[in-house]
Order: structure tokens, then C-alpha cells, then sequence
């Protein structure tokens, strides 16, 4: 069960990565802002999922909580201990706390290691936490708590189907025991009827080892499921947070309106109920984010405020009571069915296309067509 | 003399009444490899008309692939081999018909698009070039006017500025753009079938949207008969008219789409619509189905899905179960199908 206590806290967290021009004498030519300016905070026991399209930022914050990237600015608490002035063996320590379970179970095991090998590798790096004569021991507990025939510790990856696979990858992540596991698209590779076991596996082990997830999906039905509090990311921000409720049944962002009335409910009596909201275009590219409100080029409700003001993620009166960084927040049901007159549609007009050239941005696509 | 049917005049008002276009009938394809015979596909059968759209919906190895790649003719060859069945397009069986002869139904009359735009796309000719190959091949144009032509595709798709954009190689556009052109290129010569393989998985949501969105668009302008090959059982939900449940080279239920979602007659895609959470409710304990799903070189006796199937009884392990009329247009290969029907009241 989610706790009040904050064993992860995140502020102003933001991530550059530089663009460079020549071979010799590197130019510096722009940035791609990966992260800009995050704000989170993780409770003890909870799940709190990220949701986003590709390129919005999710891994990178992944890779920014489990320290593999240094941030371009802000900090990342761990229990009150800012994580990226550790180093040495403080920083080691740290790592132990905080494991990632990754997106591929095909790539991200290694072929010529034997499961044991795999699961037992973390043992190599943190000695102290299983002594060597009993680390076999332990690794046969872990495929065990995975739900694998202990048995199988000496097959190699290859021999296990994809299921399987991310069994071995969520042992690895446990092994150590940690308090806080990323998940990032840990289910997206696998099949539907294999999907189902590894979620309620991941539940299960959270409850058992009162573990704290930070569950990065794209497909939004698997974090609902599995989430407390749902945030949603684009391009490097996060454009509205809350519980799973307050997200599923009132969003008021009009980015998380359209990304939950694109997902295909699997219930063909209700085609055509649903409120329907369809962008045009992609996302713009994060190396010349547009100003003010990045949704605005792909948004029906945009004008000229949305373009000079970045609107913060902040409650509003009209959000519904949880944080939502839109100037016109404003709650819309796009999940359930509606009666048959109130069903509306929605489709962006414009290219909503993203051009290298900012100025480009200004109103290409603020033209909404209500049918 | 078998009579060429790509010369045929397209009939004046597709519009009109639907037309039988395609019967795959009994259809075997296996894959002879060194260590094993991996039967791909066991008796698949199904008809599609002029408008309709049939989704194929199974998991990874059900086989739902390569019988498209066999309808299309462009099953790898060796190792694949289609060993059994019939695929008339039109009343013509396509696999006795010279291939000269087929290739001309094959993306003129059956155009297909993949699953992976980027990797189905040549990366060093620009997609002005590939959509114009289409018609310099089938057509004999000039590459001036395939150019021409080119751009109206890609227009018709929604690409914006699409007579710069026809100049652009495929690395310069978005994955969703990417699935726009090869849609463009799909549909460049009017064709009456197309087959999307899982046209939108490696897309985002709100992309998918937006092609979805396009191809049934598209579709109901052209009436089409599309075959959507899917995993996604809420895509299918959404699209289709018609549904063919696959599981280990096997259609396991076929029915119209209202009546599988409300009531399923197989315990596999029972088992599937429960397995899967929904974004319009709340969390509950999901419903998982054991086990894996099985190898094609050693699929289990009797029934296929009865090592996963919590209703399986004797009989399952050694009688392959028929393939029995539940109702009008609707079969499911169950033994016990009564008693699914019944279970969902």
C-alpha cells in the first residue's frame, strides 16, 4: 500500500544533450532538451506510472533516476540525499536502492551467460550483500519469487520464451533488493496473453517487498492497471499529474484528452460513443521545442496566450482538483461511452508537423473542426 | 488457357453490392528447417468481400503473417512451402496460375502493407522513386509521370507539401509519415484487397489514431476488402466487421465482431478478452492464461490450446475438436463450445 512517506523527489530536473557541428573543431549548434524541467515525487509502496509518446523524454528521466546520466541542472533526492553529488562508494550504495528492469528481454540479456550469471552478476558488483559460498542459493530463491523452476539456472537466455525472459530481468532487478524498481516498458515486447502474468507478478512482488515503482508505458490501458498515480510527459514536461482516477476519468489536459481517446477500448458496442480527439502530425522535435506551451501547435484549443505563456503545472479551478499545465484546463470524459448526441469529434486540422524553424510554429495548426 | 485476369476492366460501380473477392480454402504452409518442420499454418480458410474488413487477430507464431505472405505470394521459398489448400482471388486459384500471371494481381489487385515502415522502405531512393516504381512497373509510365503521380499518393495520404516531399528519402519522415507512404504505395493502383500487417504497432496512440483513422477512410472510398492482421484486440474492435481468433496455424473461433466481444465460443479468446485491461476501467486482478504459446515444430495433440485451457478435459489431449457451426456464420473449434456460450450469460 502507497505510503505518505517521499523516498523519491525530483525538482526542476533538466537534461540537454548537445548537438555539435565539425569533426575537429566541434561547434556547438543547439540542444536537444530531452528533459526540461520535471518535477516528481515518489511514495513509498506506490506506482506511479509515466506516460508519454516516443521521444517525450521517458527514458531519459529513467536514465537520470538511476544516475547513468548526469542531469544539465536540478536534483533528484533520495530520501532527503541529493543523489547526484554521490560518488565513489556512497553512489554505489545508492545504486543498490534503485533498480531498472528494461524495455527488450531479448537484448537485454546477455547470450553467453548463463541465468545464474545474469541473475547473480549484481552479487559481483555488491559482494557484501551475499556472501560468495551462498550466492547460488540466492539466485535459486530469485527465479523461484519470479515465478521460474529454479532449476533452469544454468540454461541460457535463448531457451526461454519472451515471458520468461523478463522473469529473469525482473530477478536481476530484485536481486539486490531494492526500494525503488524503474519499469521501463517492461511488458510493451511481450504478447497479450503473456502481458497479464508478468503485471501481476510485478504487483505481487510489491506488495511483498514494499517496493516503490516508477512504471514508464506507452500503452496507457497497462498503467492504469497497474498504477496509483499516473503522470503524463511531452516533450520533457509533464503537461498533468494525479491519481490514476483523477487522470483515466477526468483528464483536463487537452493532450491527455487525446491520448486517451486514441486508445481502442476492445468493446466494438462502443464505436462510435466515444468522444474522439485526433491530432495531426507528430510530436516537434525537443531541438526547438515551440514557445510557451509546446502543446499548442497540435492543440484545438490554443491561442495567442498559449503561444507567449508557458502555462505551469499547477491546480487550477477548472482542473479538476489535481495539476494540469494548460491556461484552458477543462475536464472531458474520452474513455466511457456517451449518449449518441453528445458524442464529439475532434480533428486537428493543420500539418501539426514540427520544422526545424520555430517561428514556423506560430498558428499552423490551432484550427480545431467540430463537426 | 487460363484467362488473364489482371487485363479484366475493374467492374464500374465498386460501390454496389459486395463481391466475393477472396477464399482462402484449407490453406497448409510449413517451414522445412534442418531440425524440424514447422507447420506455420494448419487449414486455414476464409472469404472476404468487396468493403468488408476481416481482422486476423492472434498472437506472435500464431501463423497470422505468413498466411498473408502466402495470399501475396512472397512466402520465403525454400524454406516455406504452402503444402496444402486453394487461394482464389476472384474465382482463380492463384497458386497453379503462371507466375507472370500473378505477379500482375500481386500489388495491383492484392497490395500489402508491413508492420515495419522503415525496414520495408529502400533507404537510398527517395519515395517519389518507390511510389513511382509502382506505376513505371505495372504501367509502363515515364518516370516524369510516376513522379507526378507519386505526389498525388502521397496527398491522398495526408502527407502535407507533398510534391517537395516526394523528393525526400524515407529517413527524413516520421515513423508515422513512414506508414503513410507505404499505405500511398499500397494503394497506388486501386487495389481491391488490401492486407495490412499489423499496420500500426510500432506506432504510438495517437498516430495509430490517425492511421486507422486514414485507412478506413480510404477504405470505405475505394470499398476495399482490407485484411487486418492484428494483435490488438481493441483495434479490432474498433475497425473490423468480421474476425478470424488465431492459435497455433489454426482459425480458432471466426464470427462477426459484436458477437465475439459479447460472447466468445472458444476458451482461447475467452481467456484473450479477459487478459487484457482496459483503459476505461478501473484495476482489478487481471485473468492470466498459463503457460506460452506453443512451438510450431511440436504443437500438442488434440487440441492445440488445451495444455493452456482451463476447461480442457480428456478428450482434448488426443481429439483435434471440428471446427463446428455455432450459428450462422460464426464456428468455433471447441468441444465444449456450448458450455463457453453459456458460461457468458
Amino acid at each position: 500500500m502507497p505510503s505518505d512517506e517521499v523516498i523519491l523527489e525530483v525538482k526542476d530536473l533538466v537534461k540537454y544533450f548537445p548537438i555539435t557541428q565539425g569533426i575537429v573543431f566541434k561547434r556547438k549548434i543547439g540542444d536537444v532538451r530531452a528533459v526540461d524541467g520535471v518535477n516528481l515525487q515518489l511514495h513509498r509502496g506506490e506506482t506511479l506510472g509515466l506516460v508519454g509518446e516516443s521521444g517525450c523524454g521517458k527514458s531519459t528521466l529513467a536514465k537520470l533516476l538511476m544516475v547513468l546520466e548526469r542531469p544539465t541542472s536540478g536534483v533528484a533526492e533520495y530520501k532527503g540525499d541529493d543523489m547526484y553529488s554521490l560518488s565513489g562508494k556512497a553512489l554505489r550504495r545508492l545504486r543498490r536502492q534503485i533498480q531498472i528492469v528494461l524495455q527488450d528481454p531479448y537484448t537485454s540479456l546477455n547470450p553467453r551467460m548463463t541465468v545464474g550469471d545474469i541473475v547473480g552478476e549484481p552479487f559481483e558488483i555488491h559482494p557484501d550483500v551475499a556472501p560468495k559460498g551462498d550466492r547460488r542459493k540466492r539466485v535459486q530463491e530469485l527465479l523461484e519469487v519470479v515465478g521460474l523452476n529454479p532449476e533452469f539456472i544454468n540454461r541460457f537466455p535463448h531457451q526461454f520464451s519472451g515471458g520468461q525472459r523478463q522473469r529473469i530481468g525482473i530477478a536481476r532487478g530484485l536481486a539486490l533488493r531494492p526500494e525503488i524498481i524503474i519499469c521501463d516498458e517492461p511488458v510493451s515486447a511481450l504478447d497479450v496473453s503473456v502481458q497479464g502474468q508478468v503485471m501481476n507478478l510485478l504487483e505481487d512482488l510489491q506488495n511483498e517487498f514494499d517496493l516503490s515503482y516508477l512504471f514508464i508505458a506507452h500503452d496507457l490501458s497497462v498503467v492504469r492497471h497497474i498504477s496509483d498515480r499516473v503522470a503524463v510527459m511531452y516533450l520533457g514536461k509533464i503537461v498533468e499529474i494525479g491519481t490514476e482516477d483523477e487522470i483515466y476519468e477526468t483528464p483536463t489536459h487537452p493532450y491527455t484528452q487525446a491520448l486517451l481517446s486514441a486508445v481502442p477500448v476492445p468493446d466494438p458496442t462502443l464505436r462510435g460513443l466515444r468522444n474522439q480527439i485526433i491530432l495531426q502530425g507528430d510530436v516537434p522535435s525537443p531541438v526547438n521545442p515551440p514557445s510557451g506551451c509546446r502543446f499548442r501547435t497540435r492543440c484545438w484549443k490554443a491561442e495567442d496566450l498559449c503561444a507567449q505563456e508557458e502555462p505551469l503545472l499547477v491546480v487550477r479551478e477548472t482542473s479538476a482538483g489535481h495539476p494540469s499545465a494548460c491556461h484552458f484546463a477543462e475536464q472531458r470524459d474520452v474513455v466511457h461511452a456517451q449518449a449518441e448526441a453528445d458524442v464529439e469529434h475532434i480533428e486537428v486540422e493543420g500539418s501539426g508537423e514540427s520544422s526545424v524553424d520555430s517561428a514556423a510554429h506560430t498558428d499552423d495548426a490551432s484550427t480545431a473542426a467540430v463537426p | 488457357m487460363a484467362i488473364d485476369i489482371s487485363d479484366r476492366p475493374l467492374p464500374a460501380d465498386r460501390a454496389g453490392s459486395p463481391q466475393l473477392l477472396l477464399e482462402v480454402d484449407n490453406l497448409h504452409v510449413e517451414f522445412r528447417t534442418r531440425d524440424a518442420v514447422v507447420k506455420a499454418v494448419n487449414g486455414l480458410s476464409y472469404s472476404l468481400s468487396s468493403g468488408e474488413t476481416l481482422a486476423i487477430l492472434g498472437e506472435s507464431g500464431s501463423g497470422k503473417s505468413v498466411s498473408a505472405q502466402a495470399v501475396m505470394g512472397i512466402l520465403d521459398s525454400p524454406p516455406g512451402f504452402v503444402t496444402n489448400g486453394t487461394i482464389r482471388y476472384r474465382g482463380e486459384n492463384m497458386l497453379t496460375m503462371p507466375e507472370d500471371q500473378r505477379r500482375k494481381i500481386r500489388g495491383r489487385r492484392i497490395a500489402m502493407i508491413f508492420q515495419d515502415a522503415l525496414s520495408s522502405l529502400n533507404p537510398v531512393f527517395t519515395v517519389g522513386d518507390q511510389i513511382g516504381e509502382m506505376f513505371r512497373v505495372h504501367l509502363g509510365m515515364s518516370k516524369k509521370d510516376s513522379r507526378v503521380k507519386a505526389a498525388e499518393l502521397l496527398d491522398r495520404v495526408r502527407i502535407p507539401s507533398a510534391k517537395d516531399r516526394v523528393k525526400d528519402y524515407p529517413h527524413q519522415f516520421s515513423g508515422g509519415m513512414r506508414q503513410r507512404v507505404m499505405i500511398a504505395m499500397a494503394l497506388s493502383l486501386d487495389p481491391e484487397i488490401v492486407i495490412a500487417d499489423e499496420p500500426t504497432t510500432a506506432l504510438d496512440v495517437t498516430v495509430q489514431a490517425q492511421i486507422m483513422k486514414l485507412l478506413s477512410d480510404l477504405q470505405q472510398e475505394m470499398s476495399m476488402g482490407l485484411i487486418l492482421i492484428t494483435h490488438d484486440l481493441g483495434v479490432v474492435a474498433d475497425v473490423a466487421d468480421r474476425i478470424e481468433v488465431m492459435y497455433a496455424g489454426r482459425v480458432v473461433e471466426e464470427a462477426d465482431v459484436g458477437d465475439i466481444y459479447a460472447r466468445p465460443a472458444h476458451p482461447y479468446t475467452e481467456a484473450l478478452l479477459k487478459s487484457i485491461p482496459r483503459v476505461d476501467m478501473k484495476g482489478q486482478a487481471l485473468s492470466t492464461i498459463p503457460g506460452t504459446p506453443p512451438n510450431l515444430a511440436r504443437i500438442p495433440a488434440g487440441c492445440a490450446f488445451h495444455p493452456r485451457c482451463h476447461r480442457a478435459q480428456a478428450i482434448c489431449a488426443t481429439d483435434e475438436p471440428e471446427f463446428a457451426q455455432v450459428a450462422l456464420g460464426r464456428r468455433s473449434r471447441c468441444h465444449f463450445w456450448p458450455e463457453v456460450l453459456d458460461a457468458q450469460r
